[in-house]
């Protein structure tokens, strides 16, 4: 709104800036040069461990013991990803973290969809309360939870089941889920829902076939959000899960590194193929885990 | 309108089936862990009331004090990097090319597993093959320590890749911050003659501080309840030396089976998270007011 002011005013103030940054333009782009040189080194900082991890994934112990961290493979020993997967369980590990993190992706999106349109589309005591309710959630030490969780889980014999696991995903993800989707909805034009109401639509009509696809875009940040927590997930899987056949790769790999030791590109190709989803997914859809990490963070 | 909107039955229907797994998995736990710690139990038997002994033996409990002050290290450093992040966001806001792509990669690490960092760091401080020791003994360090396995050393090892892992979170946080600054206020202050710095110390700083009191309660109330990294790089070794709260925690009931006591320090945890975001959050908006 300003800009209009700004403009006018530029002719006046134009010259006299370019003066004063032509006596300090060599200062500038030095200061510019170094503060420039400084993220670049952080940025190499963060990126190189995760490189060197990639390097080594790729070496015999050989390679990685003798020649230089930084250097490439002669032969890039693509055979270690070929071993991992087919000996230990890695492949079984890997489809259960695929099962996992789409089964309560699904589950938390669809049930904090409900709740969020629950509290912002309709009128009912109770629903300040029943938010604080969810949003006090985020504040709970998932370790204080763990042993009731185990004791009930063991109870109802969902102890070494998926289910346990799904479910605790589903619950501990709902308040910063409902979280992401609340700014959303809160922003997001009534008339359209009004002008179904008019028309008689049922509610269920309303929120599955109007409201859920004009939310489309913050349901696919929450998901990407969701997707990332539960394919990390660890301590859940340890303390619920004692099968082989039901681990996720976050336990599995512990349990598969524990038995290789010794063989360093084992282990590093084991690695790449636990964080290549995240990798993949963060290069395709940057923006709304960005948008997702900044929204589900500072508003609470 | 009014009338569609209001239906009780269809607003029980869309809240019953999220409420009832948040009351169930974290609501009802955190009552029975209260409870629970009142108990002797080893996990599968009968549960042995006996009231607060284990509260009362906690409070005497040396070694949980030294997870408390390790809890509270970790807290430290984390705040103090704080100030580490703010400065780097500072420099990314201003007129920097590429900016978005920096803290695209700043962001990599915290978006991977914990475990799989945890697996990747300790290679790095392999004593004989890491990166970190090659490159010291190749700069003529003689004998480059064996970071984790020192006692006196292995928790701050642990605190840097969680200084690395959390990095792009909060840069993340506070760009998006200073971002949102209105353009015309720096305008201002820069045809009145503010220097770079000093726009960053007087107008930016008070803008986004109730950014940075949230960053600082996230800081605070993560390091206290931290666990997957230290579980899996020392597990809480070498002798304790770099046990936590919640680590401490899992040892005492899913290792040694006392989850009575367990619980005790899981409740504890809980008070102590709970307490300390109260503070901070009553002490910051006390403060408020100043701007």
């Amino acid at each position: 709104m300003n800009q209009p002011v700004r403009k006018n005013a530029a002719p006046v103030i134009l010259p006299e800036k370019q003066s004063s940054f032509g006596t300090h333009s060599l200062w500038n782009r030095t200061a510019y040069g170094i503060l420039y040189l400084f993220l670049a080194i952080v940025a190499v900082f963060q990126i190189f461990p995760i490189i060197w991890l990639f390097l080594f994934s790729l070496k015999n112990n050989q390679e990685v013991f003798n020649m230089s961290p930084f250097a490439l493979p002669e032969h890039p020993k693509w055979e270690n990803y070929a071993k991992v997967w087919t000996e230990g369980n890695i492949s079984q590990y890997f489809m259960n973290s695929v099962v996992y993190t789409v089964a309560a992706v699904i589950l938390t999106v669809v049930l904090a969809s409900m709740v969020t349109f629950a509290i912002t589309r309709m009128n009912w005591k109770g629903s300040k309360l029943v938010l604080g309710l969810f949003m006090v959630g985020l504040m709970i030490p998932v370790h204080s939870t763990l042993i009731p969780l185990f004791s009930t889980f063991t109870q109802f014999n969902l102890i070494d089941s998926p289910l346990s696991v799904i479910l605790s995903y589903t619950a501990f993800n709902l308040p910063i889920t409902i979280m992401i989707l609340l700014g959303f909805y809160e922003a997001l034009p009534r008339e359209v829902e009004e002008a179904a109401v008019m028309d008689g639509a049922s509610i269920n009509h309303i929120f599955f076939k109007i409201t859920l696809p004009m939310t489309s875009p913050v349901i696919a940040t929450a998901a990407i959000i969701n997707m990332i927590y539960n394919w990390n997930e660890f301590v859940f899987v340890n303390t619920f899960i004692s099968s082989d056949s039901y681990k996720t790769l976050t336990v599995g790999i512990q349990n598969f590194i524990g038995q290789y030791t010794t063989d360093w590109g084992a282990i590093g190709a084991t690695l790449v193929i636990s964080i290549l989803p995240i990798l993949i997914a963060f290069f395709i859809l940057s923006n709304r885990i960005v948008e997702g990490i900044a929204s589900g963070s500072v508003k609470g | 309108m009014d009338k569609v909107m209001s239906n009780k039955k269809v607003i029980a229907l869309y809240i019953a089936p999220a409420l009832f797994l948040v009351l169930a998995l974290i609501y009802v736990p955190i009552v029975q862990t209260g409870y629970f710690g009142m108990t002797k139990w080893n996990g599968v038997g009968a549960k042995e009331f006996i009231g607060l002994e284990n509260y009362m033996a906690l409070i005497k409990d040396e070694m949980f004090w030294k997870t408390a002050y390790h809890s509270l290290m970790l807290a430290v450093f984390s705040v103090i990097s704080l100030i580490g992040y703010l400065f780097i966001s500072i420099i990314l806001a201003g007129k920097i090319k590429g900016a978005d792509l920096l803290r695209k990669i700043y962001l990599i690490p915290m978006l991977l597993a914990s475990v799989a960092i945890a697996q990747l760091w300790l290679k790095i401080y392999h004593p004989s093959n890491g990166i970190l020791n090659t490159i010291l003994v190749s700069l003529g360090v003689e004998n480059p320590p064996s970071w984790l396995a020192e006692p006196g050393l292995a928790l701050y090892a642990i605190i840097v890749p969680i200084i690395w892992q959390y990095a792009g979170f909060y840069i993340l946080i506070y760009y998006a911050a200073l971002k949102n600054i209105p353009e015309s206020l720096l305008e201002a202050a820069r045809i009145d003659g503010a220097t770079p710095w000093q726009i960053a110390l007087k107008i930016k700083l008070p803008l986004i501080m109730n950014v940075i009191k949230v960053t600082i309660v996230l800081a605070v109330v993560g390091s206290l309840k931290y666990f997957d990294l230290i579980y899996v790089m020392t597990d809480g070794g070498p002798n304790g030396s770099s046990e936590v709260m919640a680590s401490y925690m899992y040892h005492r009931a899913f290792k040694e089976f006392d989850f009575g006591y367990g619980s005790a320090i899981g409740f504890f945890l809980l008070v102590i998270c709970l307490v300390v975001t109260w503070i901070i959050r009553k002490f910051t908006a006390a403060d408020e007011n100043v701007y």
